[in-house]
């Protein structure tokens, strides 16, 4: 790293120690930074296996309604029944088998988890973003009203809007995703502002370069990775939350199978079959502890890359 | 000086200030609340007198409960109302709200303190300690288990420990919480443990990481190597110079964390049968009970704004250079 | 691996024992087997200073934290021996090696206010380390104690003082503390890591006094590690060169800095602006090795103009040339007859001004934040083809000005006029050809590089905004200008982050040029470079200058570069401009006392025995 050398008044002292590896000599355009912290995400044994628990559970919801039989709303037995050869996790409170549910019960969940926080951050980084650029009354305004959002946790939210409306899924999505906005908003704010104060964007901004211009070009790319991670962990809760409102019956209705709804109606058979229990429990858990697995990797990854772009000057 | 008591000091300032933005989020909170339950499809009248009545009786009875009011005369007669304690009645068995309430929101109350005060105990010990002896086996796995912990919900955690100890695995406590009516659940402390443990692991992975980050940008900054070269011995660096400079971030994220538990409460009562507002909350949203869940929500809503009031507060405060900077 | 000989004794003959020897000290790069730092070997005697230079990358900060037998993350101390007051630091126990830390061998950081704790006030911190040691072996006995050292860092000791937090003290006063810490257990020696860096020129100039004062009152042995030539010469008595981790040039500093035998030595002089001579500074080419990646034979070789092929075969030993004087080069006589002062500045424009009159204006220029007013009434006239330099302290307003002038700030009032016609306030809403004829360049060259792009996507940014040039065109243009610095071409495909601080600067400066302007800003643009990178960049500006017709207007807080680059001067106090004039009759005949002062406070290189003799005066204005 040649960085250092010709500065003085380096932070970290007159030497660069060069911890970090040399970087190679590039031909070409660098790659998107997304793609360069996924990249060293990926050499992290922790992400790894994250990304290989979501693939695993990704491909079992998603291709699982397609291979679940017997059909997952057929009787297929007496309740309750414990493992055979029949029915591998044996059946479940109204004698349904419980591998045909756990295979069909789960992509509902995905899909409105992922909508929730692709909406909610979405909208969150656009709204922080804007109000990283104009500081007039108006805008105040704007945030300190999502922040009321913010005041309330987000299952009270989710229960309220419910017992007003019903239990709707687009409903639940809606409120999970509204419940992200404020939050997402407040952090791109903050970042996008430490940005837009470095010298580079102030000389764009000087030069006449177009407001929009600005925050496509330059704004945006350097906080695409701290957007990526705030996404990951509101992809975590968003399904924790969805799962959360199946569970207490609020989330895709019975007979449809699901893995929140699941485990409350199979609860009352855990001595005897527990597997109606067990088995969606293992499913969210894995699904949840995988996505942080690889959030917690990108995370490193960007602090890792932000140290060494630090260290070289 | 004759004008301090008009003239408070720039931090004093901050602190009313905040307390006002509290209030007034309070309020703004209970307006939502109270807009929302309104809109429920159907009215009180009709969900009281039930679907055969007269038109005549419907009538009567929308003009006692003031449904034909503006809305915002409907929303002080309630707000008021609470103010003075009166909660309104259960369109389910017609009980003032407030008489379901008083065990309740004890029960709750025992859980979310035990939680938190034991939480942030060992939340104290081993984020400490895992920063102190940073990179070493313990500290990986620490960082696995709160990695894991972190990501699931929950209800799953509460599952997970029914399953352990107290069904399939091993039966030695219980699974579901029976507190004989009119008792709180001091009375029966076994029935606690579940309650509190998943709490405690659902809320203590992010304190400890907090503070684990904390301390450790503390201990690689530049002014504790500083003190290194000084001669100052590390029990001495972790106490003058470790704590007081991790302290604002932890306290902060424990508030915080402890808000949460609002939410938190609400499912782990939900599994465990736990006679706390949690339960009655989902209780009465599934029966559609307006006036309970208005006034549940303000209550757990309410203990969230306060919570992170604090978290606020603290962050101000507990920074020397922030509190010296307001002065 | 023990040495042989003893440590080199630079002051050989004296009678006073030496309380810091260092012998074949050598750090590496954990446990790589390459080394940062090695052979180095000094002493220093009691009461006596030892300046230890270099630029980055050659090591002074390692072996100064070495010095306490501390190592940074990442750097381990190998071989050695580092005798403090007759103890080896290296072969002590963690629990001894503490004991000795702050009370026999102290240490002043570069950087005070990261180096005291935040939440922490100040009292408590100067106690800690006298605590820590047990001095006195009561409480009373250290706040005595704490008073006295406080005196003699010229610290107010009243209670209301030692409450404070360090963030409300200014940063000539946290640097006190930093030395009142280092001073309070009476150490033998005191290791002082570029303790000035960043202050101004007045506070500079009062700490290094008290800094010599205390060095001499307590018989220590000091330790003064700089990058600065003529602060080091003010205050050292010895003074040892580094470059890529080792010593290349040691002995008494009037021998050394006065008579250089050493290539890098030579060449560091003449790349040292000088007040009161304008004349041309020349740079050194190239960058120092890093650690890993430093060549078999000498570390200098590749950028030296007497290098022969022996020099780049084995690395030169340090030979004792005399008594005391220790010189690693075996192309000593080359260097010996080689002239140190270069040629005098005089050389005429190559073009004619492009318009009568001034090119740019002010009149009455007010500017501020809200309810602050920074700049007052400010008058200034720029004639086309010259340089001024606006000359001024930290808070002078120099930067504000400058950024007023590009249109950064739009918050004042007055009248800005370029080529006769009135500015607007707000860079925006001026014409795109106003635009393009005034360019800016920032200090940090990092931070006005955008770290995303390339450099040549970073060039072509203005150039397509400014003017309409086609996309061969445009390759062409940005061809060009990284020539006129030059840079190599294939730069265009490189992120910044792959070039060195002069690099980018470079880049920063083509950026400008490439638009064709007539009017350069320079905000502090060599203020964060190592002296011989900036000499590099004052000498191509002041060529670019020549060459295109450029008007270029200069701030810093570095009078010697003033009389390098520029015509006029302005300086300013407060936001005031308290003088100005032509270079020659401000520098050599201030009228102001606060011109006068900054000149007297301003370091120069001394070649003589002055030290001995107590060094320059102060300028007379009070302690910050």
């Amino acid at each position: 790293m040649t960085g250092t050398v010709g500065m003085r008044n380096v932070a970290d002292g007159s030497e660069a120690l060069a911890v970090a590896p040399a970087l190679p000599r590039v031909r070409r355009r660098r790659p998107p930074e997304v793609v360069v912290v996924a990249r060293r995400a990926l050499r992290l044994t922790k992400t790894k296996i994250g990304l290989g628990i979501v693939v695993f559970v990704v491909g079992f919801a998603v291709v699982g309604p397609f291979v679940a039989s017997p059909p997952p709303k057929s009787i297929a037995g007496a309740p309750f029944s414990t493992a055979s050869a029949v029915n591998w996790l044996g059946t479940d409170a109204l004698g349904r088998s419980v591998l045909s549910r756990l295979l069909a019960g789960g992509w509902v969940i995905l899909l409105c988890g992922v909508i929730a926080a692709l909406i909610g951050v979405g909208v969150g980084a656009a709204l922080g973003l804007m109000a990283s650029w104009r500081f007039g009354l108006r805008d105040e305004f704007i945030m300190r009203s999502l922040d009321v959002i913010l005041s309330f946790p987000p299952l009270i939210l989710g229960l309220l809007l419910v017992s007003v409306v019903g239990p709707k899924l687009w409903l639940i999505v809606l409120a999970v995703a509204l419940w992200h906005v404020p939050g997402t908003g407040r952090v791109v704010r903050s970042v996008a502002l430490e940005v837009r104060r470095r010298d580079f964007v102030q000389m764009a901004e000087a030069i006449g370069v177009p407001t929009w211009r600005i925050m496509g070009g330059e704004i945006l790319p350097n906080i695409t990775s701290q957007v990526l991670v705030e996404f990951g962990l509101r992809l975590t809760w968003s399904i924790g939350l969805i799962a959360s409102l199946s569970f207490l019956g609020f989330g895709r209705q019975p007979p449809a199978p699901d893995w929140g709804y699941m485990i409350y109606e199979n609860l009352v058979g855990l001595s005897v079959n527990p597997w109606g229990v067990i088995g969606p429990v293992i499913m969210i858990a894995l699904l949840t502890v995988g996505i942080n697995f690889i959030t917690d990797g990108i995370q490193r990854s960007v602090i890792g890359i932000v140290r060494e772009s630090d260290a070289a000057g | 000086m004759r004008e301090r008591w008009l003239h408070l000091s720039p931090l004093a300032w901050f602190v009313v200030r905040r307390l006002l933005l509290g209030l007034v989020t309070l309020v703004v909170v209970s307006m939502v609340i109270f807009a929302a339950t309104e809109l429920l499809p159907g009215n009180a009248a009709q969900a009281i007198l039930g679907l055969t009545t007269t038109p005549a009786r419907l009538h009567a009875m929308e003009l006692q409960l003031h449904l034909n009011q503006p809305f915002y005369t409907q929303y002080w007669d309630w707000f008021s109302g609470v103010l003075s304690g009166h909660l309104g009645h259960s369109l389910v068995d017609g009980r003032p709200v407030s008489s379901l309430l008083s065990n309740r929101i004890v029960n709750s109350l025992t859980l979310v303190v035990l939680a938190g005060a034991i939480g942030t105990a060992i939340s104290i010990f081993v984020g400490l300690y895992s920063a102190l002896h940073r990179g070493r086996w313990l500290d990986e796995v620490l960082g696995v288990v709160t990695l894991t912990l972190a990501a699931l919900p929950e209800f799953v955690i509460a599952i997970g420990l029914v399953i352990l100890f107290a069904t399939v695995v091993f039966q030695v406590l219980p699974p579901v919480s029976i507190v004989p009516p009119g008792q709180t659940a001091l009375a029966s402390p076994r029935l606690l443990i579940l309650p509190v443990v998943t709490l405690i692991l659902a809320t203590i992975p992010y304190t400890i990481r907090m503070l684990r980050a904390s301390a450790i940008e503390v201990l690689e900054s530049d002014y504790v190597a500083m003190a290194r070269l000084k001669g100052v011995s590390s029990r001495r660096i972790v106490v003058r110079h470790v704590v007081p400079n991790a302290l604002p971030s932890t306290v902060q994220v424990i508030a915080l964390v402890l808000s949460w538990l609002a939410g938190g409460v609400v499912l782990v009562e939900y599994v465990f049968n736990y006679p706390g507002i949690g339960q009655a909350f989902v209780d009465a949203v599934s029966n559609r009970d307006a006036p309970v869940v208005q006034a549940l929500a303000l209550i757990l809503a309410g203990f969230y704004v306060v919570m992170n009031l604090c978290a606020d507060l603290a962050a101000v405060l507990l920074s020397a250079r922030t509190r010296t900077s307001l002065q | 691996m023990q040495l042989a000989s003893p440590s080199p004794d630079i002051a050989k003959g004296g009678t006073s024992h030496a309380n810091l020897e260092v012998s074949g000290l050598r750090v590496d790069l954990g446990a790589s087997g390459r080394d940062i730092v090695a052979e180095i070997s000094l002493t220093v005697q009691a009461g006596q200073a030892l300046g230890l230079v270099g630029e980055s990358g050659s090591g002074k900060t390692t072996v100064a934290l070495a010095l306490l037998g501390f190592a940074r993350p990442g750097a381990r101390i190998v071989d050695g021996q580092v005798l403090v007051a007759g103890r080896d630091l290296l072969t002590m126990s963690p629990p001894e090696l503490r004991e000795l830390r702050g009370s026999r061998v102290s240490y002043v950081p570069q950087d005070p206010v990261s180096a005291l704790n935040p939440s922490l006030r100040i009292g408590e911190q100067i106690l800690e380390v006298l605590e820590e040691h047990d001095y006195g072996g009561s409480h009373a006995a250290r706040r005595e104690r704490m008073d006295a050292v406080l005196s003699d860092v010229k610290l107010p000791g009243n209670r209301a003082f030692l409450r404070r937090f360090p963030h409300q003290l200014s940063g000539g006063q946290q640097q006190r503390v930093g030395l009142a810490m280092a001073f309070a257990c009476v150490p033998k020696v005191i290791v002082m890591d570029e303790p000035t860096t960043g202050l101004d020129v007045t506070t500079q100039a009062h700490i290094l006094e008290t800094v010599r004062q205390l060095g001499r009152e307590y018989a220590a042995s000091t330790v003064y590690v700089s990058h600065d030539l003529a602060v080091v010469s003010e205050i050292a008595d010895h003074v040892a060169v580094m470059y890529a981790g080792r010593i290349i040039d040691m002995g008494r500093a009037a021998d050394v800095l006065g008579a250089p035998e050493h290539p890098y030595t030579l060449a560091l002089r003449q790349a040292l602006p000088e007040l009161k001579t304008r004349r041309v500074v020349n740079g050194i080419p190239g960058v120092p090795p890093l650690p890993g990646h430093r060549p078999a034979g000498c570390g200098f070789a590749s950028r030296c103009r007497f290098a022969a092929s022996e020099c780049r075969s084995e690395m030169p030993p340090l030979a004792e040339l005399r008594p005391g004087r220790f010189v690693r080069c075996v192309r000593v006589n080359a260097v010996r007859q080689s002239d140190v002062e270069p040629a005098q500045l005089d050389e005429p424009s190559l073009r004619p001004p492009s318009q009568p009159g001034a090119i740019l204006a002010l009149r009455n220029v007010r500017a501020g934040f809200g309810d602050t007013e920074i700049l007052h009434d400010i008058n200034l006239d720029l004639m086309p083809g010259k340089c001024l330099a606006l000359v001024g302290e930290s808070g002078s307003g120099k930067t504000t000005l400058a950024k007023t002038i590009a249109g950064m700030h739009a918050e004042r009032t007055g009248s800005i006029v370029f080529r006769g016609a009135e500015l607007e306030a707000d860079s925006r809403k001026r014409p795109v050809e106003t635009r393009r004829l005034i360019q800016y360049i920032f200090q940090n060259p990092f931070a006005s590089l955008s770290p995303r792009r390339t450099i040549g996507s970073i060039i072509a940014q203005p150039l397509k905004l400014l003017t309409d040039l086609s996309r061969a065109e445009l390759d062409e243009h940005v061809s060009r200008s990284l020539e006129r610095v030059s840079l190599r071409p294939e730069l265009v495909a490189r992120y910044p982050d792959e070039l060195s601080g002069g690099e980018r600067q470079r880049v920063a400066i083509a950026r400008a040029l490439a638009v064709e302007p007539e009017l350069l800003l320079c905000d502090e643009v060599t203020s964060a470079l190592d002296v011989s990178v900036q000499a590099l960049v004052l000498k191509m500006l002041r060529e670019l200058q020549r060459e295109l017709g450029l008007s270029l207007l200069f701030t810093t807080h570095n009078l010697p570069v003033v009389a390098t680059i520029a015509d006029e001067v302005i300086v300013l106090q407060d936001g005031y401009a308290v003088e100005h004039g032509p270079v020659s009759q401000v520098l050599h005949a201030p009228t102001h006392p606060y011109t006068r002062a900054l000149i007297a406070d301003s370091p120069h290189l001394v070649v003589t025995d002055e030290v001995a003799a107590g060094g320059g005066e102060t300028g007379g204005v009070p302690h910050p």
